[in-house]
């Protein structure tokens, strides 16, 4: 009788422990970047950032008064890797929720993954692929390739450029840039007469761009992200070559002026407000969040980039949907992603919609001319 | 048409450069040991890495050059030491893995020292371009080739003219042979080492200017050097740098004449056309096995 009394009462504290950390249970945002590779320096801010802000969240006491968790693996920029990550993440990790695929072939590469499992991801990957035709549980924040190339045309048309020469990497965000350039050219009356492409990790493009010097052309657009793209525009001066070199916004960080040095100066590119923030006009709504973000990372961890940025945007539409949604139920969770709106973020106002899961506008990207080794708004 | 021929020449034998200076450094310790070190990439990438540091702590160029070199002679001697020698009776085979495994130590350890981003090093004397005629080329293109044309003769000296060089290629024809009338394999293997982490960390000094540096910059390299080092014959110095600069050549050539995206295509289909025709290489010494 006694034993009894006294093991249901141990049974009924369980229970009640257990009950306790269940209400207390972490709400559990799973990630994968590239963190290292030749996409690290995409993946390592995001990571950073990811990071910081979870800690962060955390200390105020967490979302819905439940901590969260980061569980993150790195691809290292491999697609298949990626797959079997997310896997993982969905089937032995459990999360609630993915925020990652740094760059568009990983994230390509898990779409069905994620769909067949039905759990949402925001993916901070460029390519237009993500989201267009719309999937139902893919969601992202980065600019789209479409929107860079789109930017560039508008610049061009203000200078009466009509002519360009193209030069790509071979890498997925230079291909799928290269492809809406060659689509959308046409609906600007912009003609492309020259299209070369280079290895990613070549170190010379001289013989590519001493066949576009040949050629008639009135402009040169370089698409891609890494050193790349600081070797062709030294390779540019170096040739002698005096057009005006559009590059994109895989180089909207310090580490392509440091690198290209006084080859930069000149260069054109559609880039982030973030890299701008400080020359916003204050009535702009984005600045203070900018300005936030900015001294918040910079505390911590050195010069800000964009791609941290596009993690920041990740993270706080995910938690906006939870705290929305009120518990991490995937399907409550995702249709509250689907319907962010006015979210401020560092890459521009997202606005989503069930037609839109990125929701930005091209007036997300200002177009930049790198001067006396600095950003300048040319608009 | 000629003008742009004569760039692709210009870029080509630029490229082809440092392709063979790498190349330079497998064939050595390949002579040495009959190993493929697949570190020799990592070198590269150490030379360049530390000269960027050292000038970043305040050093000047010339120094900063200096000292990075020896630097990386020392780690090259260190791997020898560490790595290599404890495993001298193993198989060809392991020596080359862990090889493989020092290479990648190394680029976990620059990776941790100097972080993930890509660095430059200013270029040697100024970024104003030269003309020749309707081609343009950078007075570091100049550096390279200068520095490459001057250590070739040096490596070619001292194998040819000096005692200890004769030593060192007595050990690569056979290594008992050598032993038996008083040569000391060990000291040679640490020579080869020593000379061949020098050379390749000089290559990443001179090229750092143009092509940047990062800790995974030795792997692309370390992979054209090596097909410079087969196609002109493993073990044949001055193959090595017939190979480097042939397959700079063709690959400049390619990419301006055929089409950038069969750049590396081109060059590689030359690599493997030449071991399909002449296995040794270009420039190998036939080997017969002997009963």
């Amino acid at each position: 009788m006694k034993t009894g009394f006294w093991k249901s009462l141990i049974g009924a504290l369980l229970l009640l422990v257990g009950g306790l950390a269940n209400g207390a249970e972490p709400i559990k945002i799973g990630s994968f970047l590239t963190v290292t590779g030749p996409a690290s320096f995409l993946g390592d801010p995001e990571l950073k950032t990811l990071q910081m802000y979870v800690e962060d969240l955390n200390a105020q006491g967490g979302v819905k008064g439940r901590k969260l968790e980061l569980v993150h693996y790195d691809t290292g920029g491999k697609a298949q890797d990626a797959v079997s990550f997310v896997k993982r993440l969905i089937q032995s990790d459990k999360v609630d929720l993915i925020v990652g695929g740094t760059t568009s072939g990983d994230t390509l590469a898990v779409i069905q993954e994620v769909e067949k499992a039905g759990i949402p991801l925001i993916s901070l990957a460029g390519g237009v692929e993500i989201v267009e035709p719309v999937k139902k549980w893919v969601f992202k924040t980065a600019h789209t390739d479409r929107m860079a190339a789109a930017k560039i045309f508008e610049d061009l048309r203000k200078r009466n450029l009509t002519k360009i020469a193209l030069i790509t990497g071979d890498g997925g965000f230079d291909k799928s840039g290269r492809e809406q350039i060659l689509k959308l050219a046409p609906q600007y009356g912009i003609t492309v007469v020259a299209d070369e492409s280079y290895g990613n990790k070549d170190t010379d493009m001289t013989a590519q761009l001493t066949k576009i010097r040949g050629a008639d052309t009135q402009a040169i657009i370089n698409f891609g992200f890494g050193q790349a793209p600081a070797i062709v525009t030294k390779n540019i001066k170096q040739l002698g070559i005096a057009l005006p070199l559009y590059q994109s916004h895989g180089v909207a960080s310090k580490t392509f002026i440091d690198l290209a040095g006084d080859a930069a100066e000149g260069v054109r590119l559609p880039a982030a407000a973030l890299v701008v923030a400080e020359q916003l006009p204050d009535t702009d709504p984005q600045k203070p969040v900018l300005l936030a973000y900015k001294k918040r990372y910079e505390a911590k961890h050195g010069p800000v980039s964009t791609f941290g940025g596009h993690a920041y945007d990740g993270l706080f539409i995910a938690v906006g949907a939870v705290q929305r949604a009120g518990d991490t139920d995937r399907a409550k969770v995702r249709d509250q992603i689907e319907k962010t709106q006015g979210f401020i973020g560092t890459a521009g106002v997202f606005n989503m919609s069930p037609e839109d899961h990125m929701g930005l506008t091209l007036d997300a990207f200002k177009m930049v001319e790198i001067r006396a080794g600095g950003w300048k708004i040319v608009e | 048409m000629l003008d742009q021929l004569f760039q692709f020449l210009v870029t080509g034998i630029t490229i082809g450069s440092t392709y063979a200076l790498v190349g330079l450094g497998f064939a050595l310790i390949y002579n040495a040991s009959d190993v493929v070190n697949f570190a020799q990439g990592e070198f590269v990438m150490l030379g360049a890495m530390t000269a960027i540091a050292l000038l970043a702590a305040g050093l000047p160029l010339p120094l900063a050059a200096i000292g990075a070199t020896l630097i990386a002679v020392l780690v090259g001697l260190l791997l020898e030491r560490f790595a290599i020698e404890p495993a001298l009776g193993a198989s060809v085979v392991a020596t080359i893995i862990i090889t493989i495994g020092a290479a990648i130590f190394l680029r976990g350890i620059a990776m941790l020292l100097w972080g993930k981003d890509f660095h430059s090093l200013p270029a040697f004397s100024g970024d104003t371009p030269i003309r020749l005629g309707g081609a343009t080329l950078l007075p570091q293109s100049l550096w390279v080739l200068g520095v490459t044309v001057a250590l070739v003769a040096l490596v070619r000296f001292f194998l040819d003219r000096t005692l200890l060089g004769k030593a060192l290629l007595a050990c690569s024809f056979n290594r008992a042979a050598a032993q038996l009338v008083g040569i000391d394999v060990r000291a040679m293997l640490r020579l080869a080492y020593g000379l061949s982490a020098g050379l390749g960390a000089l290559a990443g000094i001179l090229v750092a200017p143009i092509t940047f540096s990062s800790y995974e910059a030795g792997v692309m390299l370390g992979l054209k050097g090596f097909s410079a080092a087969i196609v002109g014959g493993i073990g044949n110095p001055m193959g090595a740098v017939a190979g480097g600069l042939s397959l700079g050549v063709l690959e400049s050539l390619g990419a301006g004449l055929i089409s950038s995206g069969y750049k590396d295509a081109i060059a590689f289909l030359f690599v493997l056309m030449v071991l399909f025709f002449e296995p040794t290489g270009l420039f190998g010494h036939k080997t017969a096995e002997r009963v």
